[in-house]
């Protein structure tokens, strides 16, 4: 596997008001890796996904992808070139079935809006153990099948980067590995994968690599271990 | 195809005037609801300002009318241009901002353009306008006739558009924005593209439902034309019938366009409006999905139940 | 034709209304700015205001500021009565806010026609001692019927800034919109709190309402004009903030002033359109926005 870096954020800025909730942020993911995005409540680090989807426009620095700048481009230009989010509070589009909820991101993603479309979204249902769903109301799945739903619809998009944002929040012990499994599964297919949890042993089990923020500012990045032992990052979660 | 030729023949059968003018209100109103609904129901934005662009699909013919002596289709083809125009820039300008600001957007609009025509002498002005409507129509029956026959054309015509947009992937679009538009973004939905489109599609439809109105009336006057009752009626009577399907809109229009034309002789238009509005409430408290969505659920009840 | 008589005339009538604009709009900053409801049936209740305080004035000889300030438990009551529906119906249910806003739409279409029915389309106004009469300073001519209401509507103002920022109550309403949780553990009810604060907002309206009636006579539909305005105000001045409201509503005073005095009184009502459309693509947050 080639080591470029697939995402650059450098400098990146973002204030609420008179609120600082990203200063000068400087990151890069390299392709196919695994990248683990921490820190306790508050620090930014949906803000900074927000920022790097397209959700948020930023206050200064630069979004680079691919070798190609897209600080500028709205969201669903930038899921067209292949950047994928999941939503931490899952956001299914509730007046549809699981299916029809799939088939949108697989028919906007520049797919186009053929006959194909049905057969690529039962497809992806199906490696996430979601088939039998597929003509369910979406609002009507349990907590880890809304979870599920959330990553094959990031999955539909066939990004190459995936965000997965705190998708294993509230879940049993069993249901966090399968979603680690689904995860793995998926950098083995060649996704860059970004995962921002609180989930301890899921984080480090998952990441080759790890950034923490703390205060909208990176205060570590480095291998889980070097993490692990960094004191910085121990008080960051722990207080003085 | 069907539904024309039924209207053509139960035109000529020659039934009481009076008949035609009340059809040709609640097919007046299938089109604004169904207009309406393209961006209220299947969308989720919320237009206030229906009467905006009715008048502006009415005041384009009226012009036509008085400069140059056009023909209906001229001014069908103006007044929707002219409309849909609106509706795009409108959707332009605040489509960008959270969907409240679109909606208060609409209702200043309606106040705007309301002040506009009344200070607007070549076209009536505040005193309205009269305008000769000509007698007979091209298929040889009265030119009310012929009008009913139009309106049923553009009901239509309305109705095909919604039912198209309803399952094309314009519509599995639109539905996603109006269910969550900030996902909807990030799964590569052009929403601000989109929103457009429906906007515009929207004040076409409307404009449309305006164009034939000098000739129905042929009197003008601009209180008229921005008469509460189009801004309550293309808003409640989707939402009574049912907003996110194309027929909510159709069943919506017939039974409150008739019960209305029916009470009219009855009680007064202002106490009719009242009621509108409080069955309007009590529908968006009660029964959101409208009646389409209470048919549904007892469908499912009788289908799956006990 | 311009003259300086002309412009500082308009230029102090723009001010008196503002002042009096800070009175309606601040039941918005309240209910859109810290609740985020979208009240667009906030001036219609305003209006229903003007006519209590009309009847008052045309039976009892009421003035009309009295009334308001009676009437405003009443409307407080209506107001916890209203967001009760609104909340059992739409906020709870996290329901999209297009019901919401079909809602309020749907209560201000049924107060404006309930209005029409009682009291037709005719202008009412009130009789006052104080009404008609003006100050003179100079060149500019100060009417009482603009004065009073900007004074009170800046006493209110001032009240309301007070409540917000001293009281308990009012440091939990600011605190609601930003942050439900922590005000749940520090023992509060959120859903309580923000019954509250919007049947304040409500209250205000029975004041707003007898101050209008007495700038200038009412007719019902009047409420759509002054939709547009308060949202203007309101987001001209930052969500939430009193204080910024009260600056919004004296731009947007001075603003419609001159442009009735030069261009003509029609086009006014275009003005707070204009202005919202510009903050809203200039600089959203307002000018004391969070």
């Amino acid at each position: 596997m080639r080591v470029e870096t697939l995402l650059e954020v450098q400098d990146v800025t973002k204030r609420f008001g008179g609120f600082q909730a990203l200063g000068a942020v400087n990151l890069h993911v390299r392709q196919g890796e695994r990248f683990g995005l921490i820190g306790p409540n508050g620090s930014g680090k949906t803000t900074l996904i927000n920022c790097i989807s397209g959700t948020l426009k930023t206050d200064a620095g630069r979004i680079v992808f691919a070798g190609q700048e897209i600080t500028g481009l709205p969201a669903h230009r930038r899921t067209r070139l292949g950047i994928a989010r999941s939503f931490q509070i899952p956001k299914p589009f509730v007046s549809m079935t699981v299916l029809q909820n799939l088939m949108i991101p697989v028919e906007y993603s520049g797919r186009g809006h053929g006959d194909g479309v049905v057969d690529e979204a039962m497809g992806i249902l199906e490696m996430m153990g979601l088939a039998a769903k597929a003509h369910a109301p979406s609002a009507a799945l349990t907590q880890i099948e809304m979870r599920k739903l959330e990553l094959a619809r990031a999955m539909a998009a066939r990004p190459r980067l995936l965000v997965s944002d705190e998708a294993m929040a509230g879940l049993s012990s069993a249901e966090v590995d399968d979603i680690l499994a689904i995860l793995f599964e998926l950098n083995q297919r060649g996704i860059t994968i970004i995962m921002i949890e609180h989930i301890m042993r899921a984080v480090m089990r998952f990441s080759e690599r790890i950034a923490v923020l703390d205060a909208g500012e990176k205060i570590a990045e480095g291998a889980p271990d070097e993490i692990l032992a960094n004191p910085r990052v121990e008080k960051a979660y722990l207080g003085e | 195809m069907t539904v024309l030729v039924a209207g053509v023949v139960a035109a000529r059968l020659g039934v009481n005037q009076y008949y035609y003018f009340a059809a040709y209100v609640v097919l007046q109103y299938i089109v604004l609801a169904t207009a309406w609904n393209i961006l209220g129901g299947y969308t989720g934005y919320v237009n206030f300002g229906t009467p905006a662009f009715f008048a502006l699909g009415a005041y384009t013919a009226i012009v036509l009318i008085k400069s140059v002596k056009a023909p209906l289709a001229a001014q069908l083809v103006a007044g929707a241009a002219v409309a849909g125009v609106l509706g795009f820039a409108i959707g332009y300008l605040t489509l960008r901002l959270r969907g409240v600001f679109f909606s208060i957007a609409t209702l200043a609009l309606a106040v705007v353009l309301q002040t506009m025509f009344i200070n607007w002498d070549y076209a009536g002005g505040a005193r309205g306008i009269t305008l000769a409507r000509p007698a007979v129509g091209p298929l040889g029956a009265s030119y009310v006739e012929f009008l009913f026959v139009v309106m049923l054309g553009l009901a239509v015509v309305a109705v095909a558009t919604a039912r198209w947009i309803e399952g094309s992937w314009i519509g599995r679009g639109l539905a996603a924005i109006r269910d969550n538009e900030e996902a909807a973004e990030c799964m590569g939905v052009p929403t601000l593209r989109l929103k457009l489109v429906a906007t515009t599609v929207s004040g076409v439809l409307m404009g449309l439902a305006g164009a034939p109105f000098p000739y129905y009336l042929t009197f003008v006057e601009p209180t008229s034309v921005f008469d509460l009752n189009y801004a309550v009626n293309s808003l409640a009577m989707p939402m009574i019938g049912g907003s996110t399907t194309w027929i909510g809109p159709v069943i919506g229009a017939v039974l409150l366009g008739t019960a209305q034309q029916v009470a009219m002789v009855t009680i007064s238009s202002a106490l009719n409006l009242l009621l509108v509005g409080l069955i309007l409430v009590a529908f968006v408290i009660l029964a959101p999905e409208g009646i389409v969505g209470l048919v549904q659920r007892l469908a499912r009840r009788r289908g799956g139940g006990a | 034709m311009f003259s300086l008589d002309l412009l500082l005339n308009a230029l102090v009538a723009g001010i008196l209304l503002g002042g009096f604009y800070a009175v309606v709009s601040l039941g918005i900053s309240i209910a859109f700015g810290l609740l985020d409801i979208v009240n667009i049936a906030h001036p219609v209740f305003v209006m229903l205001g003007s006519y209590v305080a009309y009847i008052l004035n045309a039976q009892l000889g009421f003035d009309p500021v009295l009334t308001g300030v009676l009437f405003a438990p009443v409307f407080y009551g209506l107001g916890l009565l209203l967001y009760q529906i609104y909340y059992a119906s739409f906020e709870r249910r996290g329901a999209e806010s297009l019901r919401g806003l079909v809602f309020f739409f749907g209560i201000l279409f049924v107060v404006e026609v309930s209005l029409l029915l009682a009291f037709g389309v005719d202008y009412r106004l009130v009789e006052a001692s104080y009404i008609g009469e003006s100050l003179r300073i100079g060149p500019v001519g100060i009417a009482y019927r603009l004065l009073v209401p900007c004074l009170i509507g800046m006493a209110l103002t001032g009240a309301l800034y007070l409540f917000l920022s001293r009281t308990f109550f009012g440091r939990a309403i600011q605190a609601v919109s930003q942050d439900a949780f922590a005000l749940r553990l520090m023992g509060a009810d959120p859903i309580r709190i923000k019954r509250l604060a919007f049947g304040i907002a409500i209250a205000t309206a029975s004041l707003a309402g007898a101050l209008l009636i007495m700038i200038g006579p009412v007719e019902p539909a009047m409420n759509r004009e002054y939709i547009g305005r308060v949202f203007a105000v309101a987001v001209l001045g930052g969500m939430g903030s009193v204080g910024g409201t009260l600056v919004a509503a004296l731009i947007l005073g001075i603003v419609e002033s001159l442009t009735a005095t030069f261009s003509g009184p029609s086009w006014s009502v275009a003005v707070s359109f204009g202005v919202l459309l510009l903050v809203l693509a200039v600089r959203p947050a307002g000018l004391f926005g969070r």
